[in-house]
């Protein structure tokens, strides 16, 4: 990455010289996506609804940013004039996303309308242009760690706690994931934590070199969402760079920076339990199947299942007065007391949607008390939920 | 003009000379020009608890009669024989029994109450669905277009109905006809107990007009002072204020107050279940920013809107505060929450934390709460928060608070904040 690209480019705006430049329609296509998905759709400032172009030696580069996210995303382009100019991120994408694949397409700033055409084939488009002077690029700052870690990884850490998200905007604290340095059984660990005060999400990875002295960060929800698409090639390393205040992730072609939540994560540790010992062992899916089916039945918006569990059987039910009520049985591993405790089924879907290896491990200690949840004897991922009176 | 016999139910075209029904020779006869016109009734029990009380046990019958909590309580109802010794209810018992130091004290039985109000409930559905509720032991009810179905006029309905009500199960009610809820209101309080008046349209300005403004719905302690300030004290003093100048000064309220006072009220008579939401809300004598009183306030109204959904079994998915600033701009701010409540500390925590988002824009004139997007209360609570370990306990605390309350009145136990 060159510095220049972390400013609007030069350009060569005097003798009405201006930008042009033709690219591949699909690989133009794939570097607006992520520009486009961070424009905020619902816009009061017409600039942000724009995406800043910037064309130098052999590529070409897209930004676009919402004030708290900013996504820079980079393509290889044949470019003939360098310069840049801004234009509307979604009529852009959306004109390339129409065009037929494998074409080429040409942008050029045309110097006496002002405006950027766009030429594909037989159709041709202008669309009208804002400043490159009036795009606000986020300022640099200094990040305090630097370190990689291979994409799978972050992935699983971020897919696993965004369920656990809350969307309560009086708790802004809880409205992203808490990525921090913690230390497990195992030893010290990568954590991303989620929760909204119903049910919690501990993720754990391996620390990356160089992680060790990062600050704990909240990451946005919509960061979050953006960051994803980076983290979907099995084989990327992405760099990632952590301040007290902002964070960024990136990959050769894309680089997204992110401010943070200001706000203090609360103590996550006293809430996940450690000494419930009624263990319940059950086939995820199976489970999650049969909650889905029982909860069918109940017409309240928060669907409450009860969960009878005696010797090696488990008694799914529902039982709404105004609509009706269910019923499944299902066999499962337990040998404790017997146990009656009602959960909202849609939390129960959720964290059962998250073991795809081995089974569910339920762990409870009473009706009222916090239940934990993981895959087989796997600390490395743990979910608490907060059961509901049925 | 056409009367009604209330005991006999006879009806008559013009009303019996010397005042008797010539049929049973009872001196309870009902004349109005719209007796058979007015369709809009408020139905209102004397004495609720205290009659109950005397039924169940008939040796309280002669006896001054006070229900409540103990010494230390307040009078919750009374009979009408305590009432003649200037017991009242509200009243702190040390004095009520300092004024009728004889009178028997029992404490309230509300599952009783819930039962006889029940049946009362039942015999009001046989004349009309058009029920509204009000507490326990008064309702309103929207007679217009059964006289047909029921080959009687609304009048004749509501004499059945009071007449029924003693015979089957020994409880006297009051009723107010007229041709809106506001009046029918009014009207059911006029001749209690036992009572039976009539407000038709002819004569509502001409009543209306000497009586103090403070019989106008939604007229409290806090309006009746800002409306006294104007130098409007009874509703002829209203009557001279023009339309315009009345809302212009007191805003949506002076609208609604430009309409009592001539008497029209087009709230309809709507049935409990389509409640949309439950708010109370209060008006300063003086414009205040102070953080403590309002805090104060925040509490004392969470508390009655908890207790009110408390008493209709609903809770609230929704929390609403309101605020009107001293230059009368009214700013609402909401919250979700993730299962519905009815709980005091939780509508309060959630008002009190969009007060601290919406608070700074000071001095204010009112402060309101509200629950909406209303669900039964077996849906309500029933989730802990996990960040929040103390929640559980708060709630346990106000469950106890509410059984002393039910037991001992209602200031036998009240939070600290509410004393600012």
């Amino acid at each position: 990455m060159s510095a220049s690209l972390n400013r609007p480019g030069p350009g060569m705006e005097d003798g009405g010289w201006k930008m042009k430049l033709s690219i591949e329609r699909g690989t133009l296509l794939k570097a607006l996506a992520q520009a486009q998905s961070v424009v905020e759709r619902r816009n009061t400032i017409p600039i942000l609804a724009n995406v800043l172009i910037e064309a130098e030696g052999a590529q070409i580069s897209f930004r676009a940013t919402d004030l708290d996210i900013e996504v820079v995303d980079r393509a290889p382009a044949m470019v003939e004039r360098p310069g840049a100019t801004t234009v509307s991120a979604v009529m852009l994408h959306e004109i390339v996303r129409k065009l037929p694949d494998g074409a080429l397409v040409n942008l050029t700033e045309d110097p006496a309308s002002g405006r950027l055409s766009i030429m594909a084939g037989r159709s041709s488009f202008s669309l009208a242009t804002l400043p490159k002077e009036d795009f606000p690029v986020m300022a640099t700052s200094e990040y305090s760690s630097n370190f990689s870690a291979p994409a799978p990884a972050l992935r699983r850490l971020f897919d696993k706690a965004k369920f656990a998200i809350s969307t309560e905007e009086t708790r802004y604290y809880l409205n992203g994931v808490y990525l921090h340095v913690s230390t497990s059984e195992d030893g010290p660990v990568l954590r991303a934590v989620a929760t909204d005060g119903h049910r919690l999400a501990r993720i754990d990875a391996a620390l990356p070199d160089g992680a060790t002295g990062m600050p704990g960060v909240i990451v946005p929800r919509k960061t979050v969402n953006e960051l994803r698409k980076l983290l979907d090639d099995d084989e990327a390393t992405i760099a990632v760079s952590v301040s007290e205040t902002k964070i960024r992730f990136a990959t050769p072609a894309i680089t997204l920076t992110s401010k943070v939540i200001d706000g203090t994560f609360p103590d996550y540790t006293r809430v996940i339990p450690t000494g419930n010992t009624r263990r319940l062992e059950v086939d995820a899916s199976e489970f999650a199947k049969a909650v889905d089916r029982v909860a069918t039945v109940s017409s309240e918006r928060s669907r409450a299942v009860k969960l009878a569990l005696d010797e090696d059987r488990l008694i799914l039910s529902v039982n709404a007065p105004d609509s009706g009520a269910a019923e499944e049985e299902l066999a499962v591993a337990y040998s404790d007391e017997r146990l009656e405790i009602g959960f909202n089924a849609k939390y129960l879907l959720e964290i059962a949607s998250q073991v795809d290896r081995e089974n569910a491990v339920f762990l409870f200690n009473s009706s009222g008390d916090p239940t934990l949840m993981r895959e087989g004897n796997d600390t490395s991922a743990i979910y608490v939920v907060m059961p509901m009176r049925v | 003009m056409p009367a009604l016999c209330r005991d006999c139910l006879t009806e008559f075209d013009t009303a019996p000379v010397r005042g008797r029904c010539p049929a049973c020779r009872s001196p309870r006869i009902l004349s109005h020009p719209d007796l058979f016109r007015l369709s809009i009734a408020h139905m209102d029990c004397d004495a609720f608890y205290a009659s109950v009380e005397k039924r169940d046990d008939p040796s309280l019958a002669d006896k001054p009669l006070i229900v409540g909590g103990g010494t230390r309580g307040v009078v919750s109802t009374c009979c009408y024989i305590a009432r003649i010794h200037g017991v009242r209810s509200a009243m702190p018992m040390f004095q009520a029994l300092k004024l009728c130091p004889e009178a028997v004290v029992v404490k309230p039985r509300m599952a009783r109450y819930v039962e006889v109000s029940r049946q009362i409930r039942a015999m009001m559905e046989d004349l009309t669905p058009a029920i509204e509720p009000l507490s326990l032991d008064e309702a309103f009810l929207d007679l217009t277009g059964t006289a047909r179905l029921h080959g009687a006029p609304p009048a004749v309905l509501l004499a059945r109905l009071t007449k029924r009500m003693e015979e089957e199960l020994g409880i006297t009610g009051s009723v107010g006809l007229a041709h809106n809820k506001f009046l029918a209101k009014i009207a059911s309080d006029l001749d209690k107990p036992r009572g039976f008046s009539l407000i038709g349209p002819a004569e509502t300005e001409g009543f209306l007009r000497p009586k103090p403004v403070r019989i106008l719905w939604g007229v409290g302690t806090a309006m009746q002072a800002a409306l006294e300030q104007a130098g409007i004290r009874t509703i002829s003093d209203l009557l001279r204020w023009d339309r315009a100048d009345l809302t212009a000064r007191f805003g949506q309220m002076g609208d609604r107050l430009w309409h009592l006072a001539r008497g029209q009220d087009d709230r309809r008579v709507t049935r409990d279940e389509k409640l949309k939401s439950i708010s109370k809300e209060t008006t300063f004598f003086e414009d205040t920013s102070d953080a403590d009183l309002l805090d104060g306030h925040l509490w004392r109204l969470s508390e009655q809107v908890s207790d009110r959904a408390k008493a209709k079994a609903l809770a609230g998915r929704t929390v609403t505060l309101k605020l009107k600033t001293g230059d009368f701009r009214i700013l609402t701010r909401r919250h979700g929450l993730p299962d519905p409540t009815q709980m005091a500390d939780r509508i309060y925590r959630t008002a009190r934390g969009l007060f601290d988002q919406a608070g700074r824009a000071g001095p204010f004139r009112l402060i309101g709460v509200g629950i909406s997007d209303l669900a039964p209360e077996d849906q309500a609570d029933r989730s802990a928060d996990l960040l929040d370990p103390d929640a559980g306990k708060r709630a346990m605390a106000e469950r106890a608070a509410d059984a002393i309350r039910a037991r001992f009145g209602k200031d036998a136990i009240i939070k600290g904040r509410a004393l600012r």
